[in-house]
């Protein structure tokens, strides 16, 4: 028998402008990129000070996770072991590759910094958002060239319906070159307040909205 | 119906074909056959535009990387990583007229840390469109080679990259969408790559230890593995004997973004999910091909992980002392090892190990041995505190 399955709350970030469950929560559309992910941690004054270690990837989905999920969290009753964190991006970590690069290739002063060289991997941002919130389950980093609604919903929806995850963080995370774009949403079986069914026609309309 | 009889009635993953190109072959029975004679491939390089210092590295000849592909009489320009995975795919398909690469049934999975990194500093640079940066443009290269019609996939999670594809193309399989997965995992050794472990200080000085109680790092590599997976046993070749993929899963440690869990906590998750899964008792499992990076938190972690999950007494070993860490590729060069393992009955020694010097007593095999092997499970953990695991069996019919 089909299961459905349900976004119980998401969160984008891109133009200047944060929105939550559908509602715009913060804008300022003349910051550049890596300010305004900064403006807005401030704004809703999240205290983790690991934050300013981040790079501009990982501070984005930590922005976008910790907004989403302050609105909404994840059902006490699921343990850390059965939430799953499956979030995709376009350009992996270039942002930060390129920083790496620049350092490597001064012939000044060519020495790596292991602070810098750890954010070389896209899959770090799942780390923080898994120590942030203490999630333990399946994680998964994909590269598309633009998001994908299909596999990630037909993906996840597998994932939960055969009983391998209870519930997953999912979605789209991307930062490079002055542009940037965040997409991130909860899926579990059970509805909750926002209650919108996960496939792929739902996530298109939100993501495209 | 009963989750028993439901997983009875669910499609197997069937192995079809692999290969690995690494500095010791470019097929996986060259590379088997070297290490059953515990023939290393990794060698100190002195080479400036990898590194300021000598370096104990395991590096594709790129001599015979590139008279090996002309044989393929392409006319466009292929990267170092792209060469790598459309010779290593050419060998699968060669080994297996089953599988149709041109089929919209087939997916084509890319498992990649930095895919074509060096391009960001490399002469080559000029001869590709930025766009070639781009992992997923990447894979879409390699697709579009082989006239595969499906977009690729591509998992970049760090080292555990090899082992969540693997355990991607079986879950995906199960959907039926798809018939046959070409799995496919590469990564090329570049300054980049050289000069960010040796930033965290994590290079061995001479050719790695795992396990051993003289390890003091890592001996990085670069190289290419792929296993193409079917739902179809029809396409399997040895019709008396097939290997499987039975299960898979992955964990997150939540601890630290840089460093080994000091508990295991994370992989033992990985482990008794994959075996849950894979029905199988730690009693019944006849091998671990660990992870091994040969540092000292790394392996004592995975000593912890494997101590708990009481498969201690299971022999066990670590490949990288042979390969090197070839990152993206570690999950399927090492697996493909395993199939061989299996399919021969043999244990390969660990190379370079002689004396235990991790936290919990583990078997670690010393010497290339026959042994039953009917199945095994290997593991693998990142940075970003990622762990997992999947687990292989195999079939006989009589």
């Amino acid at each position: 028998m089909e299961q459905k399955n349900h976004i119980n709350t998401f969160c984008l970030v891109k133009n200047g402008s944060i929105s939550i469950d559908g509602t715009i929560s913060y804008e300022n559309r003349s910051l550049p990129a890596a300010d305004f992910i900064k403006s807005a941690y401030k704004h809703f004054q999240i205290n983790y000070p690991k934050f300013y270690k981040m790079d501009q990837l990982s501070r984005l989905a930590f922005l976008a996770s910790e907004l989403m999920l302050k609105n909404n969290p994840i059902a006490h009753n699921n343990a850390a072991g059965d939430i799953a964190i499956i979030i995709a991006n376009s350009a992996s970590s270039l942002e930060t590759d390129e920083e790496h690069q620049r350092t490597i290739s001064d012939k000044n002063n060519n020495v790596a910094s292991p602070a810098v060289f750890v954010y070389t991997l896209p899959n770090i941002l799942i780390g923080e958002i898994a120590i942030r919130n203490s999630i333990k389950g399946e994680n998964t980093f994909f590269i598309f060239d633009k998001f994908d609604a299909d596999f990630m919903s037909g993906y996840i929806n597998s994932l939960l319906n055969s009983n391998k995850i209870k519930c997953c963080i999912a979605g789209w995370v991307d930062f490079y070159d002055k542009n940037y774009d965040a997409f991130l949403y909860t899926v579990e079986k059970d509805k909750g307040k926002l209650g919108i069914e996960h496939n792929s026609e739902q996530l298109k309309n939100i993501y495209n909205n | 119906m009963e989750e028993e009889e439901f997983n009875n009635l669910k499609s197997q993953a069937y192995i079809l074909a692999d290969n690995i190109i690494s500095p010791l072959g470019f097929s996986s029975s060259e590379n088997f056959e070297q290490l059953k004679k515990m023939q290393t491939g990794v060698k100190r390089i002195i080479d400036p535009n990898l590194s300021v210092e000598p370096l104990f590295a395991g590096i594709v000849d790129t001599l015979k990387l590139d008279i090996e592909f002309q044989k393929l009489n392409t006319q466009n320009e292929f990267t170092r990583l792209e060469k790598m995975v459309i010779l290593s795919v050419t060998d699968c398909l060669n080994q297996n007229q089953h599988i149709d690469i041109q089929s919209p049934k087939t997916l084509i999975i890319l498992s990649t840390t930095k895919g074509n990194i060096d391009l960001l500093e490399s002469d080559d640079s000029s001869k590709f469109d930025k766009k070639r940066v781009y992992l997923w443009e990447t894979a879409n290269v390699i697709g579009r080679y082989f006239n595969n019609p499906n977009q690729p996939i591509v998992i970049s999670n760090a080292c555990i990259s090899g082992v969540l594809a693997i355990v991607l193309g079986k879950r995906l399989l199960e959907e039926n969408q798809y018939d046959t997965i070409i799995v496919s995992g590469a990564d090329v050794l570049s300054h980049f790559v050289v000069s960010g472990f040796q930033s965290f200080k994590a290079i061995s000085s001479e050719i790695a230890k795992p396990y051993d109680t003289k390890r003091d790092g890592i001996s990085l590599g670069e190289g290419c593995g792929t296993i193409v997976l079917s739902n179809s046993i029809q396409k399997v070749i040895n019709k008396q004997e097939q290997l499987i993929v039975k299960g898979g899963a992955s964990s997150n440690d939540a601890n630290h973004i840089s460093g080994p869990s000091r508990t295991g906590e994370g992989m033992i998750l990985a482990i008794n999910k994959t075996l849950t899964e894979s029905n199988m008792l730690p009693t019944e499992v006849d091998y671990i091909s660990g992870h091994g990076t040969a540092t000292l938190y790394n392996d004592d972690m995975e000593s912890l992980a494997i101590s708990d999950s009481k498969l201690d007494k299971v022999p066990m070993n670590s490949l990288k002392s042979y390969f090197g860490h070839t990152l993206g590729a570690a999950g399927l060069i090492e697996s493909i090892i395993g199939l061989h393992s299996m399919r021969e009955n043999t244990l390969i020694g660990t190379y370079n190990y002689s004396e235990l010097g991790v936290t919990m007593p583990i078997n670690i095999i010393k010497k290339t041995q026959p042994a039953k092997v009917n199945n095994f499970l290997k593991t693998a953990a990142g940075f970003g505190g990622c762990n997992a695991a999947v687990f292989f069996q195999k079939v006989q019919n009589n």
